[in-house]
């Protein structure tokens, strides 16, 4: 007892997957993280799958028509609301960052700090410049990575 | 992160020092270095003193709303001047190694 033809699902299923592989998978690799081509690829493909099944489920002659109808309805909107989310999170919530107009500028001084390590030492941005990286020559430079952590 | 760790050999044969910094506890960089293979130098700033400093705090974005840095990097030569910036606009996109490793050149 059919409910639901497979086109359906998987292109439900696909939609997810198209989501969650951004951040999961995709963003990994520059290429396809810098703009999410292979995940809208992915979500291009699972629309043309669902169209294909709703063309099925809305066709007559189906044995479960108005079950088959409701359901395709209910999952077709979902992958949409997947879809608009995937919109939302990489083309508009990464976006909402404070624009940082006083930051450091190219030709002046970095402003010196003091942080722990993550041995809990104080480590200060001068002993970074001048303590050998391997040898014993100073490193030529450094570089700060101001990310937003995991907790 | 994963990019620099990846590339650590390059950075450290142009001579850079990555130093990666948030608003983590040590105990958590601690873990996240574990968890990920990081071997590079990780900062800890909970108060958000360096990261006032760069100008770099998103309010409330992170968990439970507290504040964190918004991403970026910058390249300082041995005297501290900064050579180069890279203040991204969007949280997924940051910068690449070889553009970090292509603006190390101006160092030697």
């Amino acid at each position: 007892m059919k409910k639901l033809n497979w086109q359906i699902w998987a292109a439900f299923l696909l939609s997810l997957f198209a989501f969650f592989s951004y951040p999961l998978l995709f963003v990994r690799f520059p290429v396809t993280r810098d703009f999410p081509w292979a995940n809208l690829l992915l979500f291009v493909v699972a629309a043309a799958l669902m169209l294909f099944g709703l063309r099925r489920a809305f066709a007559s002659g189906r044995p479960h028509p108005l079950r088959s109808k409701i359901g395709g309805g209910v999952l077709a909107t979902l992958g949409l609301v997947v879809f608009g989310f995937f919109i939302f999170t990489v083309f508009i919530w990464a976006r909402l960052m404070p624009a940082s107009h006083g930051a450091p500028q190219v030709g002046q001084q970095a402003p010196d700090f003091t942080l722990a390590d993550t041995t809990g030492k104080p480590v200060a941005l001068s002993e970074l410049r001048s303590t050998p990286l391997k040898g014993s020559a100073p490193p030529n430079g450094v570089l700060l990575i101001f990310y937003r952590g995991y907790w | 992160m994963r990019s620099i760790e990846q590339s650590l050999d390059k950075f450290h044969e142009a001579g850079i020092r990555p130093v990666a910094i948030s608003v983590d506890t040590p105990e958590e960089s601690r873990d996240l270095s574990k968890q990920a293979g990081y071997t590079f130098t990780i900062l800890s700033d909970p108060n958000t003193e360096a990261i006032k400093r760069y100008d770099l705090l998103h309010a409330g974005a992170g968990i439970n709303g507290h504040d964190v840095a918004r991403p970026a990097e910058f390249l300082l030569d041995n005297r501290g001047t900064v050579r180069w910036i890279n203040l991204t606009e969007n949280y997924w996109v940051r910068a690449r190694p070889e553009q970090i490793l292509e603006a190390a050149k101006l160092l030697k």
